[in-house]
């Protein structure tokens, strides 16, 4: 039987971009407010979770042509290496580094190492959950 | 360098991390593997030197001042276990280049190994408990993840109880932790030690002891003893034989270690009854592994629960908190896992050989596999303590000190389980190794030669070990010096 799922196509494509941004926001939200790479990450794999529900396996798969497995391992170089960079610095392993700096045409931007931590966070939630939705929705 | 501390476990998990990406290519992972292995063992070995020539070694994470953040601690106890905890991965990497099979290589099972080492490795250096259930949990993921590696029927079977236990085990591990915490406010093992020992003098000596038990109880889960052993020979028995190497070496000494630890920090002080509790059961962990050995037919089976005699020996040594029985427990704790995992890899050689681990279909290898019979032969005397190999000094010290600290029951079984051992294991040898000759099937496809590499490695390891006791002598005491005195700990982490 095949079920008429238009309104469910249609509205995930415009809610799709929606998410997407809004985890973008959330991840950038950052260490001192609520939000960061784990909530980040979920967000997005939950968009991606919305494509696979209205579309399919094979169609998200074309659009996204990622190896999650490589993603994972990725976000998890990012997350040791901000830690192991403490090392070249003579400080305690995961010490972290911030500074202000100007830019200009951006302004004032407070940068901390912990996004590039957080960085490797979105990474691994996103290539694990999918990786787990892929293993358990490709299975027939 | 003051991360050195932190090198065992960053190295392998570097290396984990980079073996996913290698999966393609099977010799790029053997060569990457191997070498971080190598480079893991000689970082270990100038840890060990670092902490004999300068005392504790701690590191504050993230630069958070002792209590309030997350410190890794290496005293030479620790620092001695990483050192065995490397050499042992190394001696199994090597085995599993030929001894493990492409299929699995091929599902990052040499990332699943270095995981497996970050936990272990890590749980023996942490100072914060809930950093230890932390490293538990990556050891015991990896664990799950090696042990279901393959697919066959009864590692599908085993690995359900495997996880079920631990996932249990785990979440009892958090309530203890919480229940600690909740009574003295931190979570720092040498701050709780502080904290407990003001408490004990006060009031309410009794919550300790409570704790006491139920710390006892999450680790004896792991570490197998007494009634707490249930699960381990089956799932034990499951996976193929570098990966029962790692688990029967590393795994349960992880849960020997945490005992250790614990009961030196914080229960030294408690009234004597988790002392009691601790030597009874130790002594029934020995006889119930002792009828285990001697009951099967099964070679592996045979090895699997001469663990289980093995844990209970170490943990009567560290009940009677005597500082020869200690000392003995530091020495055999570090003896048993170099010769376990030679044991295992011999025993998975010789049921690779005869295509099935049933003794009664064995017989005769010493003929055509000469080497294989004698390693064997040496570490079977090695196990039950024969003079001068490594198992001696050990067993000797422990039951010194369970005769001067009045333990007399427990001191002999000790002694009789060492004759017990060495039937259990010359069952092995006899019906084997020894006998008439006959061929197997299977034995052309073994590249024997190769797979000889690790367990000879090993066992020459545990000769050095047991000949050179007076060499080794000094960084053992120093071991058991920290552990019976929890002051030089809570001074190097609260440097007060």
């Amino acid at each position: 039987m095949k079920t008429n799922d238009l309104i469910l196509q249609t509205a995930t494509k415009l809610i799709l971009f929606l998410i997407v941004l809004f985890s973008i926001y959330i991840f950038f939200a950052g260490h001192y407010t609520p939000g960061g790479g784990f909530v980040g990450g979920l967000l997005t794999s939950g968009a991606i979770l919305l494509l696979l529900l209205a579309f399919d396996l094979k169609m998200v798969q074309n659009i996204l042509p990622f190896n999650y497995l490589y993603m994972v391992a990725l976000g998890l170089l990012f997350a040791i290496g901000t830690g192991a960079g403490a090392l070249l610095f003579n400080t305690p392993f995961l010490t972290h580094a911030f500074g202000d700096i100007h830019l200009p045409v951006l302004g004032e931007l407070h940068l901390h190492t912990a996004t590039l931590f957080d960085l490797g966070v979105y990474l691994v939630v996103v290539g694990v959950t999918m990786t787990i939705i892929q293993t358990i929705g490709g299975d027939e | 360098m003051i991360n050195f501390l932190i090198l065992p476990i960053l190295i392998p998990l570097i290396t984990g991390v980079l073996l996913i990406f290698a999966n393609k290519s099977i010799k790029l992972q053997r060569w990457i593997a191997g070498l971080s292995a190598f480079l893991t063992v000689i970082v270990a070995a100038l840890l060990v030197q670092k902490v004999r020539n300068d005392g504790v070694q701690t590191l504050n994470l993230s630069n958070w001042d002792a209590p309030f953040g997350i410190t890794l601690v290496s005293d030479m106890f620790s620092a001695l276990l990483v050192l065995t905890t490397s050499i042992v991965a190394l001696a199994c990497v090597i085995y599993s280049f030929k001894g493990i099979g492409e299929d699995r290589e091929k599902f990052h099972y040499y990332s699943a190994v270095n995981f497996l080492i970050v936990g272990v490795n890590g749980a023996f250096t942490t100072g914060d408990i809930f950093n230890l259930f932390v490293f538990f949990e990556v050891m015991l993921m990896s664990s799950y993840v090696l042990i279901i590696l393959g697919g066959t029927k009864i590692q599908l079977r085993e690995s359900i109880k495997y996880i079920l236990v631990n996932v249990i085990s785990s979440a009892l591990f958090v309530i203890s932790i919480a229940y600690l915490y909740s009574v003295v406010g931190t979570l720092n093992i040498a701050h709780i030690s502080v904290r407990l020992s003001e408490i004990s003098g006060v009031s309410q000596p009794g919550i300790i002891t409570v704790l006491g038990v139920l710390f006892l109880i999450v680790f004896g889960l792991k570490g197998a003893i007494f009634p707490l052993y249930f699960w381990l020979p089956g799932s034990y028995y499951a996976p193929p034989a570098p990966v029962m190497a790692l688990f029967g070496a590393l795994l349960t000494k992880v849960g020997v270690y945490s005992i250790t630890r614990t009961y030196s920090m914080f229960f030294y002080q408690e009234s004597g009854f988790i002392q009691q509790l601790l030597i009874i059961l130790a002594i029934l962990t020995v006889i119930a592994g002792i009828i285990g050995a001697l009951a099967y037919w099964d070679v592996k089976k045979i090895v699997i629960y001469n663990i289980i005699v093995a844990v209970g020996v170490i943990l009567f040594g560290v009940a009677t908190m005597n500082i020869d029985a200690l000392t003995g427990s530091v020495f055999y704790l570090i003896h048993d896992m170099i010769i376990k995992a030679a044991l295992f890899l011999l025993v998975g050689l010789m049921a690779a050989i005869a295509g099935t681990s049933n003794l009664r279909s064995m017989g005769g290898m010493i003929k055509r596999y000469p080497g294989l019979g004698w390693t064997f032969f040496l570490a079977a005397l090695a196990l039950s303590g024969i003079p001068p190999l490594s198992g001696f000094v050990g067993k000797l010290l422990i039951v010194q000190g369970g005769f001067s600290s009045e333990h007399y029951w427990g001191a002999a079984i000790v002694l009789i389980s060492s004759l017990l051992v060495l039937i259990s294991i010359m069952k092995i040898f006899i019906n084997g190794i020894w006998g008439k000759p006959r061929s197997f099937e299977t034995e052309n496809s073994v590249p024997y030669r190769k797979l000889m590499i690790a367990p000879v490695m090993l066992v020459v390891l545990s000769i050095f070990y047991g000949v050179g006791a007076d060499f080794v002598y000094p960084y053992i005491s120093q071991a058991a010096e920290t552990l019976t005195n929890a002051n030089i700990y809570i001074d190097a982490v609260l440097k007060e």
